[in-house]
């Protein structure tokens, strides 16, 4: 029946793909949205996400492009396939959004976070801090005699691996920027 | 015309612009310099409302009949507010709507300054968009870029606010061709292949049914008369939700009445027993659905609509089509014609869809001492056919027997507060729509519950002369909440019944309007042909019988082939599941 054979995604305007969407299967997917840069965009943006009951795992949100007043927003959100699409649809309908890229559904894409973290310790401790970092990539940018500040720019499962390196060895605290994400390769995302 | 301009001219320009003939609006000091300007002119006429409730409505009412966009003007702080319940309920139907808000001066704003309100931020959920224009040089921009987007796409609210002194500095004014209005383009044309998949199953459907809905309207007459067409060459059965009625016309032989929880028998059996069904314009809306996952459980479903987040947001659908309904029914029409596509025998069907029919689910027990709400409007559908009708309601009951009991020929003749079932809703699109067709004739069906919530705009209908007629099915009692709590809550009438309800005929006169009370059915087409005689407006109190139900009723988390379709069949008849849904 041809109906059912409908090609997934076989148009933009067919705006849906017709995977299956079994209620239970929750996801993650890493959104990008292209946004102007106005006053409000970003409280448009979590506004949707509340009063909805969306998920937010992560957002970030800084002007990329200056000239335009462009701001890229990447949204880490988690749902049944069903809300995922909602996500998306309801995203692309606002008005100052240009474009929403789900790289989740798109592929090959890279994903980062940085995280600055403090640890205070002093003795054979520090010195596995330091040696730990050494061996994650973490870079120490501030240092006193019973402290460090490292900071590591890696995927989120990454940091949260880090972190619980860091926990016996004195961690104090965190800061977490977020994931900011593009796809792999030459081509833009939109 | 020099393009040095105050804020407030600028406005003023803009509206002129945009072909805007009339505003409805409220003044006070965060917008006196705008009224300045409205008070300098003639092209543009200023309804002045009685509550920004009602400027809203208003502008709603006058939108849904024209399919022009309403304007409404209001003061900052409390002017804001009040028109909140308009923008929300305009929002849920996708009704168009420019709403100019009067703001505190930029330097003042964020400091608690005299009827200051976060107006943008308290209106971003309840607009499609909204802007705070704190540059004259960007106000002319700006509103044009508000009627863009108000009317493009899924039509609805938007908000422009303005600050005093933004209104009082001049500025550049840009004419709408100048505005930057391209960002916001969203796509009416529907993909090629998922039509065409759309017509096959127009082909093989053996039971098939067109469900529509306010998407019909919103696109225009073309969509409607498109509509009829595709009815026509297909012979499919046909059903609309309570904001797609008119579209097709109820005296058509594809109609099969309205569908949902107030719906006909016929039409939610249908719904249920088809095998493919193609939603025009319609959002699977929990009042048509009931329970999801018993929904049309054996059909495939085509769903077209204008903003892709409606679909497969409730139900899934093998064929999704965004696009404009208009054009998408063209091209499918199109396709259909092309392929000489042969008229499927839907006999076999039609045939089950009289037997579901021969059921006669309005039915009511009629009464020779007290006037039957459903016989009042089979009255006055009767009497009123003939004329250049509009009718709007309240909420509640008397809603949907209107809805069950009066018939839709023409599209834009219906106005009704679909999604966010607001009370108060009727009287102000009733002068909405009078204000857009002064010759016609326009009647509010009110509960009395209901018409309360916004009645002082009867000081609006006789100050403009707007001969409105308030036909008010009064069962001193908020007839709905009474008929789930009789169902639903062990009988227990809580705060349910209308008490202390003012004397609707002295009312009228303290108004400077006709009153009519009725309460004997053998003397309601008098009273009706008294109040449509009346050149003027005029409050009608049509007593009727306080416990009457509304049959057929889908409960809450039933199926649709589950209705209820009397008293009798009610009893135990919604489980505590359901009765936790709304
Ligand atoms: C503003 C608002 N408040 C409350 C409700 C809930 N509600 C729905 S119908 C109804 C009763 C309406 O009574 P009435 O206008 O007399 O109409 P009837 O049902 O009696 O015909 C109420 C309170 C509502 N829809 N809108
Ligand atoms: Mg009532």
């Amino acid at each position: 029946m041809s109906p059912m054979t409908l090609k997934p995604g076989s148009s933009a305007q067919s705006a849906y793909n017709l995977r299956s969407t079994l209620p239970e299967s929750h996801e993650r997917h890493t959104l990008s949205v292209l946004v102007d840069n106005e006053p409000g965009v970003l409280a448009r943006v979590i506004g949707l996400f509340s009063g909805r009951g969306y998920n937010i795992e992560s957002l970030t949100v800084a002007e990329t492009d200056h000239a335009s007043h462009l701001s890229r927003i990447t949204i880490v959100t988690s749902g049944t396939p069903q809300v995922i699409d909602q996500i998306h649809a309801q995203l692309e309908r606002m008005v100052p959004v240009h474009a929403v890229t789900d790289l989740t559904v798109l592929g090959a894409h890279i994903e980062r976070e940085l995280a600055l973290v403090k640890v205070a310790s002093t003795g054979e401790k520090r010195v596995e801090a330091l040696r730990m970092a050494d061996l994650m990539q973490a870079r120490c940018v501030d240092v006193t005699l019973e402290s460090f500040v490292f900071e590591i720019a890696q995927t989120s499962d990454q940091i949260d691996a880090f972190i619980e390196l860091m926990r016996p060895l004195g961690l104090v605290e965190v800061a977490r920027t977020g994931v900011a994400a593009v796809m792999r390769g030459r081509e833009p995302m939109e | 015309m020099t393009t040095e301009m105050t804020g407030a001219e600028i406005v003023v320009q803009a509206l002129k612009d945009q072909g805007v003939e009339v505003v409805f609006g409220y003044p006070g000091g965060a917008v006196l310099p705008i009224y300045d300007e409205i008070f300098k002119q003639n092209e543009i006429r200023h309804i002045l409302v009685r509550h920004e409730q009602g400027a809203a409505h208003a502008a709603e009412g006058y939108a849904r009949s024209t399919g022009k966009p309403g304007v409404v003007l209001v003061t900052s702080g409390p002017g804001a507010t009040n028109a909140v319940t308009g923008m929300t309920d305009a929002l849920m139907d996708s009704i168009p709507l420019v709403v100019l808000t009067g703001q505190v001066p930029t330097f003042m704003i964020g400091n608690d300054a005299f009827q200051e309100a976060d107006t943008v931020g308290i209106t971003r959920p309840c607009t499609k968009h909204n802007w705070l224009v704190k540059d004259t040089d960007r106000l002319a921009d700006t509103i044009h870029r508000a009627f863009h987007v108000a009317t493009r796409g899924r039509p609805g609210p938007v908000l422009v606010d303005i600050p005093k002194d933004v209104q009082f500095a001049t500025g550049t004014y840009v004419p709408p061709e100048a505005a930057q209005t391209h960002t916001y383009a969203p796509r009416t044309r529907g993909d090629r292949a998922a039509i065409e998949a759309a017509v096959d199953l127009l082909e093989q459907a053996e039971r098939p049914i067109l469900y529509t809905g306010g998407g019909v309207i919103n696109s225009g007459p073309r969509a409607s008369k498109l509509l009829r067409e595709l009815a026509a060459e297909t012979g499919f059965p046909l059903t609309s939700t309570l904001m797609g009625l008119g579209a097709y016309p109820a005296s058509g032989p594809a109609w099969i009445g309205m569908l949902g929880m107030h719906g006909t028998y016929e039409a939610n059996m249908a719904m249920h027993g088809c095998d493919a069904m193609f939603c025009i314009g319609a959002r699977f809306d929990d009042r048509i659905t009931g329970k999801l996952d018993a929904f049309s459980p054996g059909s495939r479903k085509v769903h077209i609509d204008i903003d892709p987040s409606s679909i497969n947001k409730n139900i899934r659908v093998e064929v999704p089509i965004v696009g404009d309904i208009a054009e998408v029914l063209e091209e499918m029409l199109e396709i259909w014609r092309a392929r000489g596509s042969a008229r499927r025998d839907t006999a076999a069907w039609w045939k089950q869809i009289e037997a579901w029919r021969a059921v006669k689910c309005l039915t009511y027990k009629p009464s020779k001492t007290s006037i039957k709400p459903q016989y009042a409007l089979e009255r006055l559908e009767a009497l009123t056919k003939g004329y250049d009708r509009y009718i709007c309601t309240e909420v509640g009951q008397h809603q949907m027997w209107a809805a069950q009991f009066m018939g839709f020929d023409e599209p834009n003749r219906w106005m009704t507060s679909g999604g966010l079932g607001t009370m108060g809703y009727g009287t102000p699109a009733s002068i909405g729509v009078q204000i857009a067709h002064p010759g016609a004739l326009v009647i509010n069906v009110a509960g009395e519950a209901s018409w309360l919530m916004n009645m002082q705009e009867m000081g609006t209908a006789v100050q403009y002369r707007l001969p409105v007629k308030q036909f008010i099915l009064n069962n001193e009692r908020l007839g709905m909440v009474r008929q789930w709590q009789q169902l639903l809550h062990g009988e227990r009438y809580s705060h349910s019944w209308s008490e202390a309800l003012p004397d609707f005929v002295k009312l009228a006169e303290a108004f400077g309007c006709k009153g009519i009370k009725c309460d004997d059915p053998a003397e309601l087409d008098d009273a009706i042909a008294e109040m449509l005689a009346y050149d003027g407006p005029v409050i009608f109190d049509c007593l009727v019988e306080k416990h009457e139900n509304c049959f057929p009723m889908i409960p809450s988390g039933k199926a649709h082939n589950e209705m209820l379709l009397g008293d009798a069949s009610t009893e135990g008849a919604i489980e505590a599941g359901g009765a936790v849904l709304v």
